[in-house]
């Protein structure tokens, strides 16, 4: 990570004359790291870093797999695919192939972060500065965290459901809950409103709104079906236009949730719990590179700020640097370890290079960048973390410079090519091309296949059909029937799948049966 | 920016994760138990008494979601270029699987993620490899039909043999008793002999007219009847004796002991005295999880039998002839002396390759119907060989017909059916 290293406060540029560190030891106590947050505070502030309240908790290494292992929700229902990430986890840490443990924030207000106990008090420090200021900043200025997660509310929500789901559990069995847990959990990423902001959560609200909906919610799905004979001209199934939904629904346990003929209270609390989350969870996912780079970038300039003020010694930054190295590297395409680009060092280098490009533009980024070089880099990567999400971040700021430092290529994979081809490269012509791919690649929707609810049959079988719209003719995975199983469960009637190409079916799938032949 | 708190939760429960690893096995028991059955098999003697590395099939544990699968057109940006330029065509690998994935796990034939791989402890490995499996005919003993009694000190009674007699007790009941009959004659007494006295020293101040010697002689008369009354207040009575009284309490009898029998002659080859050893060594293990209070007694014989220590039984050798009904009359004598049926639920498990002294073959029937088998609650004989069975095993053939529900016999060909085998002797029967 050479572009890392000769940044102009790296150590050993101005070593100051007069140093006075905070602790020379690498072992940490309370007071030690009440002291480094202190200072860390200090120089996020001189920087303009706007946090939740911090907590930070100290934990131990089997309270950190623990934490792995509930998808970093500090409390969390029971469900045994948290036993089998917690039993990946401690295999993987038992082997030493865990890596970092500063992954664990969480989005609420206070901000929590954990430190673990065996960590040296370099590492304290630098999860400090990564999670508490980096990540907690970062949750509290980009807009999507904004929108759609209300961090104030989250960890009572988490408790409500705990509770929800353990009652339900003692009253239906565990084997019932587990059911409609695996399968709201099949089909949680399609639980999401992308575009429509959902109202925020309440714990205090969601226990007393509980009973009345509970009331309504039956009855409310009753009208639905309600079987008084309506004739219209709508009333012949083959002929008839009107589709119910009228306009595709992209949230699938959503809609499950208000219509599925069913299912029970209970139940539908259930799915509606799973939602939630799934809601919460949904700027993470398409914030990662950000998110990340963010957090990176800012313990590595916060500590390199302590280090120029004399607070660190020499050994605290090698032990830093050594780990800051590991977290940021990138193996290439053809290596073992490869497995995807590093969203750590994407977006690392693209806020690294957005500050350089501030401070030291060359001819070339007034070119690319004409309205960022040259101004003020806090304002800049402010603007930059608060405004963007993944997609949109790295087509508007991925640099020729990071292309070409990460030597990145594009290569097309085409079932009716007999041979991969590539696309563009790190170069003048292939610039535009290559950063609007990657963007592209970023984008969720393009990520998972874009599946919607598109009819039920009211008044005949009461089936539901939902719609797949492939992108550049990628067909759905091998998942799909036993996906459609679960929805089954859930609605209570057949459910069937169509693959819709421009208008021709060109896939389907059917569960539990191929509906009858129609003409 | 607000302030930072710092709080110390290690103190906090670690485990939280305890419910959902549980909800896991739970979820997977029968993979768990499938693989728990090979390990049995695949482990040697010594090492079975530890945790297991549990495989189980991705794609069984894999939570479905929809995901992109293979084909269409695709585009994936890499890093690390080396020597690409535009328009570079590279070959396709075998079996199409490629870089171009959208997300998640999407490799179909992706080495290294076909198994999911955990640990299970060693309590755990020993619940799945035990699961459903129990000693039968297990009988707690009630009243009824109980014979061996506690006695137990339950107070005293007036009645008993002499030998239960509680002198002190009985004394203590006399001398109260003495108290209450002879105490106010005694007062009384005392009281007269008070008088007499003073009658006697006054005799010179009384007039003459009235004689005193009436009244002392009166006196001395009454005072003579009390002493003669409290007298005949016996020492000791017959209402005073106290017998220690004993109750017969029943002993709750669930305390159960297991015969390993096995033969060391030399017609059993080193194969089969392992998979002996193996066999009992699941036996043992079982028992010993399952049954906090349970005696085990070894005997392994050749032309003779000895009773030995767990140690011996399973690590020393011995060659030589074959007499099983040595071990059967060893057993016999040690429950007689040793194992009172009324107190005990006895098992027996006995292991041979069905080499027997032809002759000692019906003795060994008649020993089992006779004189064992109405005392043991379950006799299991396994038969290690390959082999054709030899006349042991259709002598026992015939004890099976008469005791059904009390003796089982089983073949074991080769060690693979060591643990199917066990299974099948002790599966919980439907009750």
């Amino acid at each position: 990570m050479s572009d890392a290293i000769d940044r102009p406060n790296a150590p050993g540029s101005d070593s100051p004359a007069t140093r006075k560190p905070v602790s020379t030891g690498s072992e940490w106590t309370f007071e030690l790291i009440r002291q480094y947050d202190e200072e860390i505070a200090k120089c996020a502030a001189e920087f303009g870093l706007d946090t939740y309240p911090n907590q930070v908790e100290v934990i131990s290494a089997e309270q950190m797999m623990d934490a792995y292992s509930s998808v970093g929700m500090p409390v969390g229902y029971n469900h045994w695919s948290f036993g089998k990430q917690f039993l990946s986890t401690s295999k993987g840490y038992q082997r030493g192939q865990m890596g970092l443990a500063y992954e664990i924030v969480i989005n609420s207000n206070p901000c929590i972060a954990y430190l673990m106990e065996e960590n040296t008090l370099p590492m304290q420090a630098l999860v400090i500065a990564h999670a508490c200021y980096g990540h907690n900043s970062f949750f509290k200025g980009n807009y999507l965290f904004r929108t759609w997660t209300d961090a104030s509310a989250i960890i009572d929500y988490l408790v409500f459901a705990r509770h929800y789901v353990s009652e339900c559990e003692e009253r239906h069995g565990v084997d019932a809950v587990e059911q409609i847990l695996d399968s709201c959990h099949a089909l949680m990423n399609h639980g999401v409103d992308r575009y429509k902001r959902p109202a925020p959560i309440s714990a205090a609200k969601e226990v007393l709104r509980q009973a009345e909906r509970e009331e309504y919610l039956q009855r409310r799905v009753n009208d639905l079906w309600r079987t008084i004979p309506k004739m219209d001209e709508d009333e012949d199934p083959i002929t008839r236009k009107k589709r119910y939904p009228e306009e595709p629904q992209e949230n699938l346990l959503y809609f499950i949730e208000k219509n599925a003929p069913l299912l029970e209270t209970w139940q539908r609390e259930i799915i509606r719990i799973v939602r939630k989350l799934a809601q919460y969870f949904y700027p993470q996912r398409q914030t990662q590179v950000m998110n990340e780079g963010w957090a990176t970038f800012w313990h590595y300039t916060l500590l390199n700020r302590m280090y120029e003020k004399g607070l660190v010694t020499d050994g605290f930054m090698l032990e830093f640097l050594q780990s800051h190295t590991a977290v940021v590297y990138q193996p290439p395409f053809n290596s073992p370890w490869y497995s995807g680009i590093n969203p750590y060092t994407l977006g690392f280098s693209i806020f690294t290079d957005l500050r350089r490009i501030c401070e030291a533009p060359t001819d070339e980024d007034r070119e690319w960048f004409p309205d960022i070089a040259g101004t003020d880099w806090v304002k800049t990567l402010h603007f930059a973390m608060a405004n963007f999400k993944d997609e949109s971040f790295i087509q508007q700021f991925l640099s020729p410079k990071v292309m070409r430092d990460l030597k990145l290529f594009a290569v097309e994979d085409d079932d009716q090519e007999d041979s991969y081809k590539v696309t563009a490269i790190h170069d003048e012509p292939g610039y535009r091309e290559l950063r609007e791919k990657l963007a592209r690649q970023y984008n969720l929707s393009h990520r998972e296949p874009n599946i919607q609810v598109w009819n039920v049959d009211v008044r005949g079988d009461r089936s539901l059909m939902l719609r797949h719209v492939p992108v550049n003719r990628v067909p759905l995975g091998k998942d799909t029937e036993e996906v459609l199983r679960h929805a089954h469960r859930l609605w209570g009637f057949d459910v069937h799948l169509e693959s819709v190409d421009e208008g021709t079916v060109v896939d389907e799938y059917h569960c539990p049966h191929p509906p009858p032949l129609t003409s | 920016m607000g302030m930072t708190h710092i709080v110390d939760r290690r103190l906090n429960g670690k485990n939280k994760s305890a419910v959902n690893r549980e909800r896991f096995l739970r979820r997977y028991r029968h993979h768990i138990k499938k693989a728990v059955s090979d390990a049995v098999h695949r482990r040697s003697i010594t090492d079975i008494e530890r945790g297991e590395s549990i495989s189980i099939p991705s794609r069984d544990i894999d939570e479905p979601v929809f995901h992109h699968g293979q084909g269409g057109h695709r585009e994936m940006v890499h890093p690390g270029n080396q020597e690409f330029v535009t328009g570079d065509r590279l070959p396709k690998p075998e079996g199409g699987e490629g870089q171009g994935q959208g997300q998640g796990q999407a490799s179909p034939d992706g080495e290294g993620m076909d198994e999911f791989a955990f640990q299970i402890t060693q309590e755990e490995f020993l619940n799945f490899l035990f699961d459903d499996l129990e000693l039968p005919n297990l009988v707690r003993k009630k009243l009824k039909d109980t014979e061996a009694f506690n006695y137990v000190r339950s107070g005293f009674s007036t009645q008993g043999v002499p030998a239960k007699l509680d002198v002190v007790r009985s004394l203590r009941g006399a001398h109260a008793r003495r108290l209450g009959l002879g105490g106010a004659r005694k007062k009384k007494i005392r009281e007269l002999e008070a008088q007499l006295a003073e009658l006697k020293s006054a005799t010179a101040d009384l007039d003459a007219a009235f004689s005193h010697e009436d009244q002392v002689k009166a006196l001395e008369d009454e005072i003579a009847r009390l002493k003669a009354n409290v007298k005949r207040i016996p020492f000791i009575d017959e209402i005073d004796l106290r017998y220690r009284q004993h109750l017969k309490q029943p002993k709750p009898a669930t305390s159960a002991v297991m015969f390993c029998l096995m033969d060391v002659s030399g017609s059993m080859t080193q194969m089969h005295k392992d998979t002996a050893k193996r066999f009992f060594i699941l036996l043992y293990l079982f028992l010993k999880k399952n049954y906090k209070k349970i005696d085990v007694v070894f005997i392994r014989h050749h032309t003779s039998a000895k009773e030995v220590d767990e140690e011996e039984f399973f690590y020393s050798r011995e060659t030589g002839g074959t007499i099983v009904s040595s071990a059967l009359k060893l057993m016999h004598k040690i429950i007689e002396s040793r194992y009172s049926p009324a107190e005990w639920n006895i098992y027996a498990a006995q292991a041979s390759d069905g080499d027997n002294w032809n002759d000692d073959s019906p003795v060994c029937g008649k020993l089992l119907t006779d004189s064992i088998l109405p005392l043991v609650q379950y006799y299991a004989y396994v038969e290690i060989t390959p082999q054709d069975h030899q006349m042991l095993w259709y002598e026992y053939e015939r004890v099976q017909e008469q005791f059904p529900g009390s003796f089982a016999q089983q073949q074991i060909a080769e060690p693979s059916e060591i643990y199917p085998v066990f299974r099948r002797l002790f599966e919980r029967k439907a009750a």
